[in-house]
């Protein structure tokens, strides 16, 4: 998908977390997209953190590393 | 098989728990005190004569045929409006009564045309009935007086009495010739619908029934529910059916497949041939009671249109090709096994249906999880009542409404947020009415004034017309109110909730800045009106509410969800009758397509599929290993197809290119894939783009079940043969095995018995137990034997209620100059999500085409008026309709409906959605709207296109 789309969607969710503690925000951004974002899309977000950072929310960005790994196919 | 007849008790049941004794011809019965006479000498199985009385509506004691004689009484009572008492002796048959009966149904025949032989009514007609029962064996007075029943005077003039038949209403006749004002239909009308069309014009000798202001039906508020046909005892009111076929000969009872109510009929059937559909007594969701949907719409099932072959074609651009059904099957399995081969496993998937059965959906989900090897399953719901699914699951535990039907009854204040259930859920709807009608309070949050915010003796305390797309602020505002005024029920926070948490949500919402004079510049609402409507709801007896798509699809749907669980856990309005949290759920099994199992991430009973122990369950049952990621959503599908990576689709049941957000979008993702397979009854949008056509099966061609919005399963009967020759759940079968699936289900019953082995809630289900009880509503299993008609009543489910904090975050989809009308969407009473059967049926007489509301002064700056073309236009498209000024909606909002394709307003829809499901925003659009001469390009393009890509080759 587009990547502003993914990083849009990515950044309405850290929205909805903002109101939590610190800790707790990046654990229930990290544990959503890695329960509901399937392999592709996780795949195309890693990529993006590394290539375009600066679309995220920087909420999002500290989140990325908990975010679960894709396994190679 | 024969046809059902159920008692009619003459009285409605009394609910009191007082019981009083009496004597009845020598019986003595026991029956709650309130109950009358006539309907406690039925229970005895003793039929009073009676024509006014019917156990649909409450006495009017006008005919005067139920008189019984009470020892110690005066006269000759009427049986249907006296009270039972204690110790009562009643006689219902003496020579008095005898003959005061004969001379009432004398002076009745006296006025009735006698052409019984001929008359549709013959065999199920009371009058006749009654005739017999009092033993009336001559008339003696003739035509020649006063009578409604000769057009002629017989001495050449018109007899003024006489009035013509009123053909108007399509699926049933009123001939008032017959009538014998005994005023059921009107009372039924009011009563039992809640729309009070029906009045008794004129007084005594001269006095008829008559819709509305002497109208025709069809231009009356009648909205067809057919209460009136079911109540009238002769053939006055008849559906047309029964005129054109006859009395049915044999019933089947079965459950409705339009909406989330869930009503039970009767199936009433000549051989194979539907007479008509009668709604069930005893089905507990509708209690006797149906729409015009349930009861009228069922003629698509033999629409022309209806396609009963397989179909392929090489690329969508062919016509279509009639095939055998192995032709087809082996196309589409070497297509899809191809497509895998070279994309990977990953590359196809599945949509299921929310229109199909339990065991049909359940099948379509294992095809991908066990054949296909992948996650890839989706479902409408995703449009539509998704975010109710993770917004009740974290607050409550699960994501299932928390009432039964029955709870309406005994609610004092009825929240209704986003919903229009006189439209979209009108059996509901007649429900809620009656208790609004008997004293409970209502308020409304709805950009649109609908129609329950004003009608027939109900007025809502409380209407608040938000902008769309403010709810959340809303919703926390009402909190905010109950919080800083401290209406909250303490001792239910403190004994079922997460205390830490509510502490925590209770700071948030007490900021100023939540209050409703904060937002009140931001959501239109007065400041006064919402602290009123959260006072009303917090401290005025039992507070239920009820929500629908207004609420879900927006960007922060399940925000709104959290924050309406929020409400409820605040002031203890959870766990018993009256109470409760209420998605009412759109499609017919919307409900079971979700506990089957049809999200990418979870397995059938609500599990992800991340859990070890519950891929566990299903590799054992199934024999294969499941994948431990989640699937793609239905627009992550078409994301990925327009990516190169998502390459193959088997669609049952849905039309995605009509339903789905941003049409043009959907149709780029489908014209990107190899194999779509669309399996449904006619060729639908979505089909355009499909290589392969599987012709589906209706509600009545095949068994199975459906779960209503209340968690309430109940079955679907087979009342005919499939006319495409297979019910939908063995196509599935026949699929999974040209792929090697090797299933060998014979009935759908054994695969309802692999539902209940694997999936906890269903533990109990089977269909032997369904035959026995009617329906059962979920979780059933060995905590709970006997179903769960109440959730959360010891406890949530998921042990103590949560609260979370519910942030305000305006939506993208802003207003501005170039588009600066907010757009929301909705449904109507005749016609149904797409249309795709509705449109189908006369139905179409009511709602032919979608047009825009739009407010007076709106038009006014445009230069608008009523019923001109206008154009719709948004950031992602524009579509062409005509308009009509209401005032129904504010200034800067617009409305519209999406049931007919060649509107196509989801061409006008953007693509945002729902932060945690992706349930798109169809309830906000920024949009303008301009005169225009008719349709646009796009629609004349696609309409081009559309009939291209129906064509079929002639078969060789
Ligand atoms: S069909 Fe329904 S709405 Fe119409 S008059 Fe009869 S009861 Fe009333
Ligand atoms: S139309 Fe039927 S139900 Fe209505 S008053 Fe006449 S006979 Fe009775
Ligand atoms: S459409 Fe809904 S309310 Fe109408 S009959 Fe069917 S289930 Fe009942
Ligand atoms: S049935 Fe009792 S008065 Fe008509």
């Amino acid at each position: 998908m587009s990547p502003d789309k993914l990083a849009y969607m990515a950044n309405q969710i850290a929205n909805f977390f903002r109101t939590r503690p610190h800790e707790e925000a990046l654990a229930g951004i990290a544990d959503h997209i890695s329960s509901f974002w399937e392999p592709r899309m996780r795949a195309q977000f890693f990529e993006l953190l590394k290539t375009d950072e600066d679309k995220f929310d920087p909420l999002v960005r500290e989140a990325g590393t908990r975010v679960r790994p894709v396994s190679p196919a | 098989m024969s046809l059902i007849k159920e008692t009619d008790y003459g009285t409605p049941a009394s609910r009191s728990e007082k019981t009083v004794t009496l004597t009845i011809d020598g019986f003595t019965v026991s029956v709650p005190e309130g109950t009358s006479v006539m309907r406690a000498s039925a229970e005895l199985g003793i039929q009073i004569p009676k024509l006014c009385a019917t156990d649909m509506v409450d006495a009017f004691g006008s005919c005067r045929l139920c008189l019984v004689e009470i020892e110690g009484r005066r006269g000759t009572p009427s049986s249907c409006t006296t009270p039972a008492e204690d110790g009562m002796v009643v006689h219902t048959q003496t020579g008095r009564l005898k003959d005061l009966r004969r001379g009432v149904m004398e002076l009745y025949i006296s006025d009735h045309p006698l052409d019984c032989l001929t008359c549709a009514a013959n065999g199920d007609c009371e009058l006749q009935d009654m005739a017999g029962a009092v033993g009336l064996r001559d008339v003696r007075y003739g035509y020649e007086g006063d009578n409604h029943v000769k057009a002629r005077d017989g001495v050449g003039g018109t007899n003024a009495l006489w009035m013509p038949k009123d053909e108007t209403n399509p699926y049933f006749t009123y001939d008032p010739s017959k009538c014998i004002v005994c005023s059921r239909c009107v009372r039924a009308c009011e009563e039992v619908q809640g729309t009070f069309a029906l009045t008794i014009s004129g007084r005594g000798f001269g006095s008829r029934v008559s819709p509305g202001m002497s109208e025709d039906f069809l231009a009356s508020e009648c909205v067809s529910c057919g209460a009136c046909v079911q109540a009238c005892p002769t053939a006055t009111l008849t559906e047309k059916s029964v005129i054109e076929i006859g009395q049915p000969e044999h019933s089947v009872v079965t459950t409705c497949a339009y909406c989330g109510v869930g009503c039970s009929f009767k199936a009433e059937m000549r051989g194979e041939e539907l007479v008509r559909m009668v709604p069930y007594k005893d089905g507990e969701a509708n209690r006797g009671h149906s729409c015009v949907k349930g009861r009228f719409a069922y003629g698509y099932a033999h629409h022309q249109d209806r396609i009963l072959n397989p179909m392929i074609r090489d690329k969508v651009t062919d016509p279509w090709r009639e095939v055998s059904w192995d032709e087809a099957l082996s196309f589409a399995a070497s297509r899809l096994r191809s497509i895998q081969e070279k994309h990977g496993k990953e590359a196809i998937g599945v949509i299921t249906s929310s229109r199909c059965t339990n065991e049909e959906t359940y099948l379509v989900q294992k095809l991908t999880r066990a054949v296909f090897g992948n996650n890839n399953t989706d479902t409408c719901a995703r449009v539509c009542h998704s975010p109710t699914g993770y917004g009740l699951g974290q607050t409550f535990g699960t994501s299932a409404g928390t009432q039964n039907f029955d709870s309406v009854e005994q609610s004092d204040v009825v929240l209704v947020i986003g919903a229009n259930p006189t439209d979209a859920h009108p059996v509901f709807g007649s429900r809620l009415k009656k208790r609004l009608r008997q004293g409970a309070k209502l308020i409304v949050v709805d950009p649109r004034r609908t129609d329950l915010v004003k009608s027939p003796h109900i007025r809502a305390a409380h209407h608040l017309a938000l902008r769309p797309g403010t709810n959340v602020a809303v919703v926390t505002a009402l909190a905010h109110v109950i919080v800083t005024e401290g209406l909250t029920n303490e001792a239910f926070i403190r004994e079922r909730c997460d205390w830490d948490e509510f502490q925590d949500y209770a700071e948030f919402v007490s900021d100023p800045a939540h209050s409703p004079e904060a937002v009140e510049a931001l959501t239109g609402v007065p400041a006064s009106e919402m602290r009123k409507a959260a006072r009303l709801y917090a401290t005025d007896g039992n507070g239920a509410i009820y929500y629908g798509l207004g609420v879900t699809e927006h960007s922060q749907g399940s925000t709104t969800v959290i924050g309406i669980a929020n409400l409820a856990m605040l002031t203890g309005n959870i766990g018993r009758p009256g109470v409760g949290v209420n998605p009412l759920r759109g499609q017919n099994n919307v409900q079971g397509s979700c506990d089957m199992g049809s999200f990418p991430h979870e397995l059938p009973g609500y599990r992800h599929v991340k859990g070890a122990e519950v891929r566990d369950i299903f590799e054992k049952a199934w024999g294969v290993t499941i994948s431990d990621e989640p699937g793609l959503r239905i627009p992550n599908m078409l994301d990925a197809a327009v990516d190169g990576s998502f390459k193959g689709l088997y669609c049952q049941g849905e039309d995605i290119l009509q339903s789905d957000p941003d049409t043009k979008h959907v149709a780029a993702g489908l014209a990107a894939m190899d194999c779509v397979i669309v399996h449904d009854l006619f060729l639908n949008e979505t089909a355009n783009y499909a290589h392969v056509f599987l012709p589906g099966s209706t509600f009545l061609e095949k068994d199975g079940t459906f779960t209503n919005a209340e968690r309430r399963i109940n079955r679907v009967r087979r009342v005919m043969t499939p006319k495409n020759g297979y019910a939908d759940w063995e196509i599935t079968q026949m699929l999974a095995n040209a792929m090697g699936g090797n299933w060998n289900y014979s009935h759908p019953s054994e695969i309802m018995d692999e539902i209940a082995a694997t999936t906890p809630g269903f533990a109990f289900v089977t269909y032997d137990m369904l035959e026995q009880r009617g329906s059962v509503q979920w979780p059933c299993n060995e905590k709970v034997p006997d179903g769960s008609p109440i959730m959360h009543v010891d406890g949530f489910v998921r042990g103590k209620g949560r609260f979370i904090r519910t942030d305000y975050i305006a939506t993208d989809e802003k207003t501005g100059p170039r588009f600066p009308l907010l757009l929301t969407t909705g449904r109507i009473l005749s016609q149904y999500n797409v249309g795709a059967q509705t449109r189908r049926t006369s139905n179409v007489l009511w709602h032919g085409q979608d047009v825009l509301e739009i407010h007076p002064h709106d038009a006014e700056t445009r230069g608008i008026k009523e019923g001109d073309w206008v154009k719709l236009a948004s950031r992602s498209g524009e579509t062409a309709l005509r308009a009509t000024l209401t005032d129904r909606v504010s200034p800067g909002v617009v409305y519209t409906t999406f049931h007919h394709p060649d509107t196509q307003a989801n061409v006008v829809t953007t693509d945002f959605s729902d932060w945690a499901t992706n349930c798109p925003e169809y309830k906000v659009t920024a949009v303008q709207v301009s005169p225009s001469n008719g349709p646009t390009d796009w629609q004349e393009r696609y309409g081009e296109f559309a009939a291209q890509s129906r064509r079929i080759e002639a078969a060789e």
